[in-house]
């Protein structure tokens, strides 16, 4: 038992790797603003199917990474993310059960948080927004959780990810 | 099932300290530079994911190289060819009109001296880096000399400038960023501007140009922008942008102008690093000698030019 409680934890690491690659991937202009957030729904996938491993610690580290990765603040994607992580596991219990149009439906607001946070912190340092597109990914994701959600519970299951 | 029950410090406890630290991290991110070492290390590090996003690129290019038809290579050898002669000639009469200038510029006891700046050319790892600024990042760092400040051009004007340094890549802010500004100059009467990045992808905005002077026909649309080299941050004469719109407002202290940044900031995947006063102290020997010999060697210049052909 002791053995089999940590089982193939590379899929999850590659998993993380593949939604950072995702977030700095080329993309033509007009579909820049629609950029999904891969991260957080990757993150939020892991943290409903396996709260005992991947939680706040998990998205923090993530979301250090992430700041390097995209320059801005250190710390600043390490909070929204390890918030984000926080909400998943203690509600994952309620949010198994829920159907997936209802689950997309959360994640949609999780990420409008995200966006604001990120706003709120932006406005701090004296650049707030010039318009409502930094709202745009919450859409995207919305639409692509039910398929994010089938393939990573299908790579847990061929994989035992435990 | 033992692990519902047993673990650590419960999730509430670590978001809140986690939370506390995020915070910290970032206040001294903001204010003060000891996270620079961090963040070097960390982007080490996260280097490989970076190289593997233009990966594929590179593949389909070497690919497309070795697999291509020959016609095609053919095609494109010529074609460069031909480029290549006509920079060429473009490049005599920079020369000719380089000694030209600078023959005047000592009749008229001016010290400016055009410098050859060295250049280096760097490949993009990854744009739009964060939704709510302009940077790209740049697969050369310290270990090729960059440094802070450094300008960033393509072949058809200023991109940017490097904020950010690491040992393998580097962060360029971009023109457009909100944060940036850049002094500039019409091309036509020399009026002088800052053209201020505004978060969107390709406009800038040019401030402080007073309405009556906007009025009078000191910019208009179509205007040619150069760099004007004050601040020291970016050499003189390279340009920058053209004139899109002048609103005068007479309720508002200045005319609002915006400009096209002409480097095509968005689509490039090959950005220019430039060394105007070399930085580097062993280089220095090196890149020296070129204005210095330059004006001697030229008088022979078109002799050397005219005997291959």
């Amino acid at each position: 038992m002791a053995l089999e409680r940590h089982h193939n934890g590379w899929i999850i690491l590659l998993t993380f790797i593949a939604g950072l690659l995702l977030t700095i991937i080329p993309i033509p202009i007009w579909a820049m603003s629609w950029r999904p957030e891969w991260i957080i729904m990757i993150l939020t996938y892991w943290c409903l199917a396996l709260p005992q491993r991947v939680g706040v610690v998990t998205g923090w580290s993530l979301g250090i990474l992430q700041d390097v990765l995209s320059d801005t603040l250190l710390g600043q994607h390490a909070l929204t993310l390890s918030l984000i992580a926080y909400v998943s596991v203690i509600s994952h219990t309620r949010v198994r059960t829920f159907p997936l149009w209802q689950q997309s439906v959360g994640m949609g607001l999780l990420v409008v948080g995200n966006q604001i946070l990120h706003v709120w912190i932006h406005g701090m340092l004296g650049h707030p927004p010039t318009s409502w597109t930094f709202l745009y990914p919450a859409l995207t994701s919305v639409v692509l959780w039910p398929w994010i959600f089938i393939i990573l519970r299908d790579l847990r299951r061929t994989y035992h990810v435990c | 099932m033992k692990p519902l029950f047993k673990k650590g410090p419960s999730a509430t406890l670590r978001i809140i300290l986690l939370g506390i630290l995020s915070l910290v991290l970032m206040m001294f991110d903001h204010r003060s530079g000891y996270l620079q070492q961090v963040r070097a290390y960390l982007s080490v590090a996260i280097y490989p994911i970076e190289y593997a996003v233009i990966f594929p690129v590179k593949a389909g290019q070497w690919l497309s190289a070795n697999f291509g038809p020959r016609w095609a290579l053919i095609e494109q050898n010529a074609k460069l060819r031909e480029e290549n002669l006509s920079l060429r000639f473009t490049l005599q009469k920079f020369d000719d009109l380089k000694t030209e200038n600078e023959r005047l510029r000592s009749l008229l006891d001016s010290t400016t001296k055009i410098t050859q700046d060295k250049v280096l050319v760097a490949e993009v790892l990854a744009m739009d880096l964060d939704p709510f600024t302009r940077k790209l990042k740049i697969n050369k760092g310290a270990q090729h000399d960059v440094f802070e400040g450094q300008p960033v051009l393509d072949a058809q004007g200023v991109m940017g400038q490097v904020t950010r340094v690491s040992p393998l890549s580097s962060v360029v802010m971009l023109v457009t960023d909100p944060n940036h500004a850049l002094p500039v100059q019409v091309v036509r009467n020399g009026q002088r501007t800052i053209a201020m990045g505004m978060g969107a992808t390709n406009r800038l905005a040019l401030s402080y140009i007073p309405n009556n002077s906007a009025n009078k026909g000191d910019i208009t649309i179509g205007d040619i922008l150069v760099t004007s080299g004050i601040g020291g941050q970016f050499p003189s004469g390279y340009p920058v942008g053209k004139v899109l719109e002048v609103n005068l407002d007479i309720g508002q202290p200045y005319a609002q102008v915006q400009a096209l940044p002409s480097a095509s900031l968005e689509r490039n995947r090959e950005v220019l690093l430039i060394w105007t006063n070399p930085q580097p102290i062993d280089d220095k020997a090196e890149i020296d000698k070129t204005p210095l010999n330059k004006p001697k060697v030229e008088p022979t210049h078109f002799k050397q030019e005219a005997k291959p052909r």
